[in-house]
């Protein structure tokens, strides 16, 4: 009983902290935005608050989705482009860290190349919408970071996907 | 002071005279690797004779690597000690061939180690052919450190496979590979090189950063691979014996990876992304002085020389999918050799120069297959879920490569297939193991 209690106590801290912290670096960001309720108001960083980052990542939403072996952005990845470089406007403090994705059908080489090519047409469009250059920078991790892990189109349609990483420090280079 | 080079100033070898009066007639021990016969080969492989005390523990022990070395071919079977009607109990007491006659062994390797003071350890074999009644070949000695005696064995293993089949031999061999832990969407990978058994499993690099798909020089000293240690992929060149790394520098923030050797050693080339583009690029390792070799919009990328390093065969997705192509290795125009269904990717040429072993991806699974230079004779290895990432063993007999399961709970493992598509053989790692790169034939 008492360890029961322990683990519940951790349980409570734990899922506190994870709400409190930036999702981790593949964009495992719990879905929860009930941070900060009986607060009364805006809790600065929570995602309630529209400059922080979790607002960014779960309400601008940080993620594009690709077809297989494609990196042509879909209406709804442009739509959701448009809204990433309305907040970088509104949030010049913040540089974005673009990620390509592939899911686990392709050889690991092919796939890097082509989370290269995906991570690149998310940045051309942040661009295009007005987000400067110097801001975006792109990374392809290929098939090594999957969020999803069954082995069918239900998780590799997630897994094809870009991640779009806001942060004060991420390099530009 | 590095296991290889510890090793390499302390091996030897030398003729032993034969004591038996070669047979006159044509010595029937033979395997032909182009046309292998389907039955494996009765083997008969006694423990060794331990010549002084302290040979004990080595005695039985590489006997036992020499016959694990070839069964594993799939060409040989070991038959059980309980079967013999005579033993082999001096090194130089003549065969009797009846004996082993009866028993239908084909072939017969003897040996004895002798324990020096100093830590040495001196081995000498003998292989019969029982059929025809007479040696195969003459007695060889070979010695090393005690620390050594693995190598020793699979040198004498070699030596036996090379004379029943005419054709050089792999098993002192290493290979590095990627170990990987933990759960598909947080692995941990890190660099660890072994001897082509999985025997002297030694880590290369911590798991903090991802890495992949290692690959030796053309001498097994250094290791090429791809690593995340600067937050975007980047090849490094690692020297093996002092574990010291360095970036291959200079990228101007471009993605790099798919390193490989030039056959000089000296060249490397690779594959580097810009602006969505990835095509591909040789560094020479002496001077820094780059090259570019393709300048497609399209990807381009697995590269791998010829062994005379005059042709370069890798990937591009240029006819709109995955293909392979043959270009000079200064660059140029490439024609392509891969016309089947499906995907290829991950091509590598082999050392004996006649074959290219690729990935292939068709209807939802993979396979590991060969075809000739020139795209003909395509021939599928393997088939799975996830079999990727070709890597030939020093004589071009076999390959080895990943082969990864499905599902959350998948896990990535190291197989072995011989090129004739026989002997699919999980090869043994501590754990899980991905892109396998075999070594040279160590010195």
């Amino acid at each position: 009983m008492m360890n029961m209690k322990k683990t519940a106590a951790l349980l409570l801290v734990a899922g506190a902290l994870s709400a409190c912290s930036n999702a981790d670096r593949f964009g495992n960001g719990g879905n929860g935005g009930t941070n900060g309720a009986g607060n009364g108001g805006i809790v600065a960083g929570s995602v309630n608050d529209p400059h922080s980052v979790a607002y960014f990542q779960q309400t601008v939403g940080d993620r594009v989705l690709f077809l297989v072996n494609q990196s042509t952005l879909t209406d709804q990845g442009r739509s959701v482009l448009a809204g990433q470089a309305q907040w970088l406007s509104q949030n010049p403090e913040y540089t974005a860290r673009v990620e390509g994705h592939a899911d686990e059908q392709g050889t690991r080489e092919y796939n890097l190349a082509l989370g290269a090519r995906r991570a690149n047409a998310v940045s051309e469009y942040l661009v295009s919408q007005g987000v400067s250059s110097a801001r975006v920078n792109t990374v392809s991790f290929g098939k090594e970071r999957p969020i999803e892990i069954c082995s069918s189109e239900s998780c590799y349609s997630q897994n094809r996907r870009s991640v779009t990483v806001v942060g004060a420090g991420i390099p530009t280079s | 002071m590095t296991y290889m080079s510890r090793i390499i100033t302390r091996l030897f070898a030398f003729l032993i005279l034969a004591v038996t009066v070669s047979a006159a007639h044509a010595e029937r021990l033979v395997i032909d690797l182009s046309n292998p016969r389907v039955e494996p080969v009765p083997l008969a492989v006694p423990s060794f004779v331990a010549e002084n005390s302290a040979a004990n523990e080595y005695a039985q022990q590489i006997a036992q690597v020499v016959a694990a070395d070839l069964v594993g071919t799939g060409l040989f079977r070991q038959v059980s000690q309980d079967a013999f009607i005579s033993n082999i109990t001096s090194f130089e007491a003549p065969v009797q061939y009846a004996d082993w006659r009866a028993i239908n062994v084909e072939g017969l390797i003897s040996g004895a180690v002798t324990v020096t003071d100093d830590g040495g350890v001196n081995v000498k074999f003998r292989v019969y052919d029982i059929a025809t009644g007479a040696e195969l070949g003459s007695g060889l000695q070979l010695g090393g450190t005690t620390g050594s005696w693995r190598r020793l064995a699979h040198k004498v293993a070699d030596t036996v496979y090379s004379r029943i089949t005419g054709e050089g031999a792999y098993f002192d061999s290493r290979v590095v590979y990627v170990s990987e832990a933990g759960p598909k969407d947080n692995r941990r990978k890190r660099l660890a090189v072994m001897d082509y058994d999985g025997a002297n499993l030694q880590y290369l690099t911590d798991s903090s950063d991802i890495v992949l798909a290692p690959r030796f020089s053309p001498t097994g000293d250094r290791v090429l691979y791809t690593s995340y240690e600067t937050g975007t992929p980047q090849v490094f060149l690692l020297d093996v014996g002092s574990v010291q790394r360095r970036a291959l520098g200079g990228q101007d923030g471009a993605m790099t990876f798919a390193p490989r050797f030039g056959p000089n050693g000296n060249t490397v080339v690779f594959s580097s992304s810009t602006g969505g583009n990835t095509d591909i690029f040789t560094v020479d390792l002496r001077t820094g002085a780059r090259a570019r070799l393709t300048s497609s919009p399209s990807i381009e990328t697995s590269p791998s020389f010829s062994p005379d390093g005059s042709q370069i065969v890798f990937e591009s997705d240029r006819s709109g999918s995955p293909q392979l192509y043959v270009m000079s290795a200064s660059g140029g125009e490439a024609r392509r050799i891969s016309f089947g269904n499906g995907r290829y990717g991950t091509p590598v040429w082999s050392p004996r120069g006649d074959l290219v072993a690729f990935t292939k991806q068709n209807d939802g699974r993979f396979h590991i297959g060969v075809m000739r230079t020139d795209g003909s004779e395509e021939r599928l290895l393997t088939v799975s879920f996830l079999d990727e990432g070709p890597t030939w063993s020093p004589n071009g007999r076999v390959i080895m490569f990943m082969r990864e399961t499905s599902g959350a709970e998948g896990q990535a493992s190291l197989y072995s297939v011989d090129i004739s598509g026989r002997n699919l053989r999980r090869v043994n790692t501590e754990g899980s193991g991905s892109d396998p790169a075999w070594s040279p034939l160590l010195p």
